[in-house]
């Protein structure tokens, strides 16, 4: 059935181009579902340490394969060895965050370097070996898709599979995690397996991804997508969906990308289309992109004006400014002669009333966060509920506002 | 009054609840109780071989200096932060079965308020634990979280990313989470600091109606001017426990002083509604 499944997606590129294809696209989902979680938890430097953390174990299964007899460059025995080292590299920077005062982010800095250190300089003995010349180790840097077997395809698509079914499986002790872990551990939920879980997931993606995408790019794979979804979404289980697919995307179109000419390397070219999904996501996104904030920006400028307007307005004076004048004009606020319209009136007496509530609310609520996210401008039903409206409202006596229908 | 704990019993508590509990008398009639609790930071107590009991649908407050251990004190039962040693139980058996019982809000700065998630899907979290791993959420759910948010006085915001509300709103969202949990045992860390008035009547008058439901609300106190208006229970900590009982009796003068050592002026405790 997979043979079939890999024959439909043979588009036009040949039998190692449609693997190759496939194992990278089911590799982005993978990648995007583990990091998600990890992005959440802000441990994204981690991953890097365990990529890194894989060399030494390539080399020393290889080595260990040799001497046994076997043919070093068993794929399986690559990536067990590959495995283990990259699990005691884990191991290594939980152990120096736990029992001593350094912190993540260093333990970080020494594992990788020390492990991906020690992993060149057996890459390096290995070369001298008879059987290392042509052993092809180099590989696992950068990843190559050249010799691309069915078996390489099949343990990407069982380790895909098998690791995004843990995230969908432990997705919710795993969100409860990232966000509040005092209160997870409260409710029962066993937040050091959850992480061990989730850093298990993570090394799965990165062992069975050496081979396409190679160990210094692999964190590409698990980090950017989820930094592009994040861009789009507010909920965490959208974000999960939207990284897994633009991950699986980015690996699919990269694979294509790179089939369009000889010697592209597939692995740093999927890197390249996620930073396109990035560039656009930071961009274009609706609500947290640089444009949308632009535009933002615009829109509080025209809102400003229209409230200095309004003031002006309920207090009978004259609006002087032109810029103020052509927006309240085109807000349907005054008529062309400056008069203020009935919409204009209205506004103008919410405007005050709003004004005096805010001017109340300071005195009686004491809440530093509301007033540091007030801007002036935001209508006071969208920042306080409404018992602190009724509040304040109560507070200020009259309900009527102090306006005086205004002229021009 | 709890009955003191005997050595033996704190000896066979910390040895996997094994002891003979019938000798503590406090033990089954409590809703919380805790047994010769001590935390440490390296060699230093932060708290100090504590026993505590809560009677059952009272609403009592920790109160304490900063640096006394009372959130500590909260976690450690809990089991967030590791015990050196003792034991915590709900309804006298061992607070690890119970944790279904039990919802806990914690202090607002625990958390990260850019998270992906909205209001809903945060009083959502609290129903996380009965619907299991797979479990689809339902009509009944989503009916459940908005009752929840509704009994806060927040259901207008549910849509909302949680990082868009004000400080005494999320604090609200967190007290609706725990209210999800349909739990008999309400642990609070600090509920009304920094919050509005408003939202410091919203909380409470829901912490009163959990009572009047035969609940028990447990929560960190700072604020010393209204804890007899509040708390019918006290339990006052500094390192050690320095007392515990009803408001009216515990929370006196004599007491305080003790509590706080010289950082409470006399005429600060003169000012205080005490009995």
């Amino acid at each position: 059935m997979l043979s079939t499944f890999l024959d439909a997606l043979t588009l036009q590129a040949g039998y190692n181009a449609a693997l190759v294809a496939v194992g990278a696209t089911l590799l982005g989902v993978a990648g995007g579902c583990a990091g998600c979680f990890l992005f959440l938890r802000k441990r994204t430097l981690v991953s890097d340490a365990v990529a890194h953390a894989t060399l030494p174990g390539v080399c020393i299964a290889f080595i260990l394969m040799v001497f046994l007899g076997g043919d070093g460059r068993n794929l399986v025995g690559l990536l067990i060895g590959s495995a283990a080292t990259a699990g005691l590299g884990l191991l290594t920077v939980d152990w120096i965050t736990r029992k001593t005062r350094l912190s993540e982010d260093a333990a970080i800095g020494a594992v990788l370097s020390v492990f991906f250190g020690l992993g060149v300089v057996l890459l390096t003995v290995i070369q001298t070996l008879s059987h290392g010349k042509q052993a092809g180790l180099e590989g696992f840097l950068l990843g190559s898709t050249a010799g691309m077997l069915f078996q390489d395809a099949v343990i990407i698509a069982v380790g895909g599979a098998v690791s995004t079914a843990i995230i969908l499986v432990l997705r919710r002790p795993m969100t409860l995690v990232a966000f509040d872990p005092e209160y997870a551990g409260a409710t029962g939920v066993p937040v050091r397996f959850i992480d061990i879980a989730m850093m298990s997931v993570v090394m799965m993606v990165t062992v069975v991804g050496l081979k396409l995408v190679g160990l210094i790019l692999i964190v590409s794979s698990l980090i950017i997508p989820s930094v592009s979804a994040r861009f789009w979404t507010d909920r965490s289980d959208r974000l999960l969906v939207i990284a897994a697919a633009t991950g699986g995307l980015a690996g699919y179109l990269g694979t294509a990308v790179s089939a369009t000419a000889p010697n592209l390397p597939t692995g740093p070219i999927i890197v390249l289309v996620n930073f396109a999904f990035f560039s656009i996501s930071m961009l274009l996104s609706p609500k947290r992109g640089v444009l949308a904030a632009f535009l933002r920006h615009r829109k509080f400028q025209v809102d400003v004006h229209l409230h200095q307007g309004l003031t002006s307005l309920a207090r009978g004076e004259a609006i002087r400014e032109p810029l103020t004048r052509k927006m309240m004009r085109s807000a349907g606020y005054i008529r062309e002669d400056l008069v203020a319209t009935g919409k204009g009136r209205a506004a103008a007496a919410k405007t005050v009333l709003d004004e005096a509530r805010w001017a109340k609310a300071r005195q009686i609520i004491q809440d530093e966060a509301i007033f540091a996210s007030y801007d002036g401008l935001t209508p006071i039903e969208a920042v306080l509920t409404r018992d602190q409206i009724r509040d304040i409202d109560a507070a200020l006596g009259a309900p009527a506002p102090l306006v005086s229908p205004a002229g021009g | 009054m709890t009955t003191n704990t005997l050595p033996a019993l704190e000896l066979a508590a910390s040895d996997g609840h094994t002891g003979d509990m019938n000798r503590d008398t406090g033990l089954a009639a409590s809703a919380l109780a805790v047994r010769g609790l001590t935390v440490s930071y390296g060699t230093k107590p932060a708290v100090f071989s504590i026993d505590a009991t809560v009677p059952k649908a009272s609403m009592t407050a920790i109160v304490g200096p900063n640096g006394a251990g009372k959130s500590t004190f909260l976690k450690a039962v809990l089991g967030i932060i590791p015990r050196l040693s003792g034991a915590a139980y709900v309804d006298g058996k061992p607070l690890e079965t119970m944790r279904r019982a039990i919802a806990y809000v914690p202090q607002r700065a625990s958390v990260d308020w850019d998270f992906p998630t909205r209001v809903r899907d945060v009083v959502t979290m609290g129903q996380f634990r009965s619907l299991g791993l797979l479990g689809f959420i339902r009509p009944a759910h989503r009916k459940k979280t908005l009752e929840c948010l509704e009994r806060v006085g927040m259901a207008d915001f549910a849509d909302r990313q949680i990082g868009q509300l004000s400080g005494g709103q999320q604090q609200r969202v967190f007290l609706a989470r725990a209210l999800a949990q349909d739990a008999g045992l309400y642990l609070l860390d600090e509920p009304f600091a920094g919050v509005d008035a408003a939202t410091e009547k919203a909380i409470i008058d829901v912490l009163k109606g959990l009572k009047a439901e035969g609940k028990t609300v447990v929560c960190v106190h700072h604020d010393l001017a209204t804890v007899s208006d509040y708390f019918d229970h006290v339990l006052m900590l500094n390192i050690r426990k320095i007392a515990e009982g009803p408001v009216t009796t515990t929370f006196t003068g004599p007491m305080l002083q003790e509590t706080y050592g010289g950082r409470l002026a006399t005429t600060h405790i003169d000012q205080l509604k005490l009995d």
